[in-house]
């Protein structure tokens, strides 16, 4: 399947625009919101800061905003492109294998039980949730008499969802009294965290989309086909395992950081697969770049729906993804 | 006629009326023994609780010769909500056994499709909404349309020529993600008070069943379970292929409509009242076709009673385990329907 773009060149312009519109989100995600400031505000809160208000909300409040959200949506959109690429199931995404919801849950579990409370141990345990998550749904989606097969995953992983929501439900509703902030963050938001959160979990993000960026050409041999894979010499089960790694470090440490945001990692591979084709090696930037601008978008606009309040960033994703969703399923599967 | 096969099976013939029926030896044993764990625990659940009572005095208590005080316990607070436990499972397993059947597919319930999904968002936006304007008997009716107006999207956008029972599946799951969010906008919205009762809900409980729910329910559920056993030699057929059905005679399309609509009045019943226990709806029909066979005229009863007893025992120890916490019965299940689960696509595997 060749994308929109076919050469090279258009591609690269492509990511130039890309990060053009990227820059444009994030100042808009800087001034937009229920405290007006300006332009000129923003850019003054670093070269000349006066102590106002507008400026105080810029620093601690709207630029660590708009950072996680790019962090997070570049990582949760990559790592959907990788499970798609892996899996060769469309509508594969963290959230779909059960990454988001065993991250939750043993998130929920360690603040409510062990009283666990600083993001350094948070990391670790999303990582940990996210992959047994995933490593459930993968070992269920392919243990059955027929193999490994879509509609077998997705069920998997449904269920394993069930699953896992209905304990953080449980020990949630024997916790009232935080019953609320938790609520937040587990409907995903980038809303309220700080620049230090970030910077925790940044260096593992960055080194997940490196690596994906490395992993890409084998991940092409790879999304051909097992076998053919195989025939072609490829060490298929190291390249799996690297790319689970990967998936693990961005799925983990997005949930970490902003809770379960959900259909970024299936929708955005999907649109970049239309512009470039099925060369990883231009999907996964463009995935990144891509999951950015989305999340940007589906965070300014979670400020203005339900005004003065604000909805979570991930129902606002989910309400946009489901529709998308429902189009792939209607779409992949007709022939089956 | 073999001989085998006239014992296998045992003759129910009225004199008056011109009915028989012929139902399965072992379909009666295992009926007869599930009907009669349904009554123990029954009598056990209704005696435990903070006032310990004996079966004896639970007998004594159901006769109307017990204590005055032991009676308003039972009467008023564990009775109704032993009863609710057992309507709510036996719907939900009959339910998921009707999806299975239509949809040829073991691993989906009306909570995995979306149809409980559609129920908690009307019932929480009823909550949120409503909450002190409307009375709360309404609540059910708000969660049925749910079910239902979701069933029917979900249905029409899976239809392309004919309703194929994968593309049924997935996009139930699309949309009970996408339901998910819409319920999660409004718990975290909704005021402090009114997100914790609804986030109770969502999980799935009988705390403070009345009589007044246990009577909104049974009619539902016990029409509807005998519409379902009215209509099972079409989910027989269905079970065979849309091709072979169609080739017998069956008008395939037609049919899959009425099941769906008894599995989908059936769930959302349950889910109006309950809220959205899981699991149940998937493994009480497995539990079921495991002890009686696939044939739906046996594994429709075994599959509502097994129902009926598994969400009676996951009350039984969701209100007494961790006393005095009251933990949602829905923990429970799917506590136990996870395991299970995985059973289950193990056991594929070998077969």
């Amino acid at each position: 399947m060749m994308g929109m773009m076919a050469g090279n060149t258009s591609k690269v312009i492509g990511l130039i625009i890309g990060t053009l519109i990227l820059i444009a989100c994030v100042f808009a995600s800087i001034v937009f919101g229920a405290t007006d400031t300006g332009w000129q505000e923003a850019i003054e809160a670093y070269t000349n800061f006066n102590g106002s208000n507008e400026h105080l909300i810029i620093l601690t409040v709207r630029v660590p905003r708009a950072l996680i959200a790019l962090a997070v949506g570049a990582s949760l959109a990559v790592a959907g492109a990788l499970m798609q690429a892996l899996t060769r199931n469309p509508l594969a995404s963290p959230e779909i294998f059960g990454v988001n919801a065993g991250a939750s849950f043993f998130i929920v579990v360690s603040v409510l039980l062990l009283t666990i409370t600083s993001l350094s141990q948070f990391i670790w345990i999303g990582f940990l949730g996210a992959a047994i998550g995933a490593a459930a749904v993968y070992i269920l989606g392919t243990i059955g008499r027929e193999g490994t097969s879509s509609v077998k995953i997705v069920l998997a992983g449904a269920a394993v969802t069930a699953l896992f929501s209905a304990f953080t439900q449980g020990i949630l509703t024997l916790s009232e009294s935080t019953l609320d902030e938790i609520l937040f963050w587990l409907a995903g938001s980038v809303a309220g965290r700080k620049l230090e959160m970030l910077l925790s979990v940044l260096p593992y993000m960055l080194i997940g989309l490196f690596l994906a960026l490395l992993i890409a050409r084998p991940v092409n041999t790879l999304a051909m086909g097992e076998d053919v894979a195989t025939g072609l010499g490829q060490r298929t089960a190291y390249v799996k395992l690297a790319a689970a790694v990967i998936i693990v470090l961005l799925a983990g440490s997005s949930v970490a950081l902003a809770g379960s945001i959900g259909f970024v990692g299936i929708v955005v591979p999907h649109i970049a697969r239309y512009f470039v084709g099925i060369d990883y090696r231009w999907v996964i930037p463009y995935s990144a770049l891509l999951g950015a601008i989305l999340l940007l978008l589906a965070d300014i606009g979670a400020r203005f729906v339900v005004m003065p309040e604000e909805a979570p960033i991930g129902i606002m994703t989910a309400l946009v993804g489901t529709p998308f969703f429902v189009y792939i399923a209607r779409r992949g599967f007709a022939a089956s | 006629m073999n001989r085998d096969i006239v014992k296998r099976y045992i003759s129910l013939r009225c004199a008056a009326w011109p009915v028989s029926f012929l139902v399965e030896r072992r379909v009666a044993t295992v009926s007869i023994l599930l009907s009669v764990s349904v009554a123990a625990v029954f009598i056990l659940s209704a005696g435990m609780g903070d006032l310990f009572l004996t079966p004896l005095e639970v007998l004594h208590v159901l006769t109307g010769s017990g204590e005055e005080s032991q009676s308003v316990i039972v009467t008023t607070f564990r009775l109704p909500r032993i009863f609710v436990a057992m309507l709510v499972g036996a719907a939900l397993a009959v339910s998921g056994a009707i999806l299975q059947g239509i949809i040829r597919n073991p691993y989906v319930s009306p909570d995995i499709v979306g149809i409980t999904g559609g129920a908690s968002v009307a019932a929480v936006s009823f909550i949120y909404f409503f909450s002190g304007v409307l009375s709360i008997h309404l609540q059910p009716l708000f969660a049925f349309v749910g079910a239902g107006l979701i069933a029917f999207v979900i249905y029409s956008l899976a239809w392309r020529r004919g309703v194929t029972p994968i593309r049924l599946v997935l996009i139930g799951i699309g949309f009970s993600e996408g339901l998910r969010a819409v319920t999660m906008l409004m718990i975290v919205l909704s005021p402090m008070y009114a997100a914790s009762q609804a986030y109770i809900w969502l999980t799935g409980t009988v705390y403070a069943a009345t009589w007044d729910q246990v009577f909104t329910l049974l009619p539902w559920v016990v029409v509807f379970i005998t519409a379902a056993f009215l209509y099972v030699g079409n989910v027989n057929v269905q079970q065979l292929g849309d091709d072979i059905a169609a080739s017998l005679g069956s008008s395939v399309q037609r049919d899959r409509v009425v099941l769906l609509l008894i599995s989908v009045v059936l769930a959302g019943a349950a889910v109006a009242i309950a809220g959205a226990v899981g699991f149940v709806g998937l493994i009480a029909p497995h539990i079921a076709r495991k002890l009686v066979g696939p044939s739906f005229g046996g594994m429709l009863p075994v599959s509502a009673l097994t129902g009926a007893l598994i969400v009676m025992l996951a009350d039984l120890v969701a209100r007494t385990a961790f006393s005095p916490l009251d933990i949602p019965v829905g923990v429970f299940t799917a506590a136990v329907g996870a395991p299970f689960f995985i059973y289950l696509l193990y056991r594929t595997r070998k077969q």
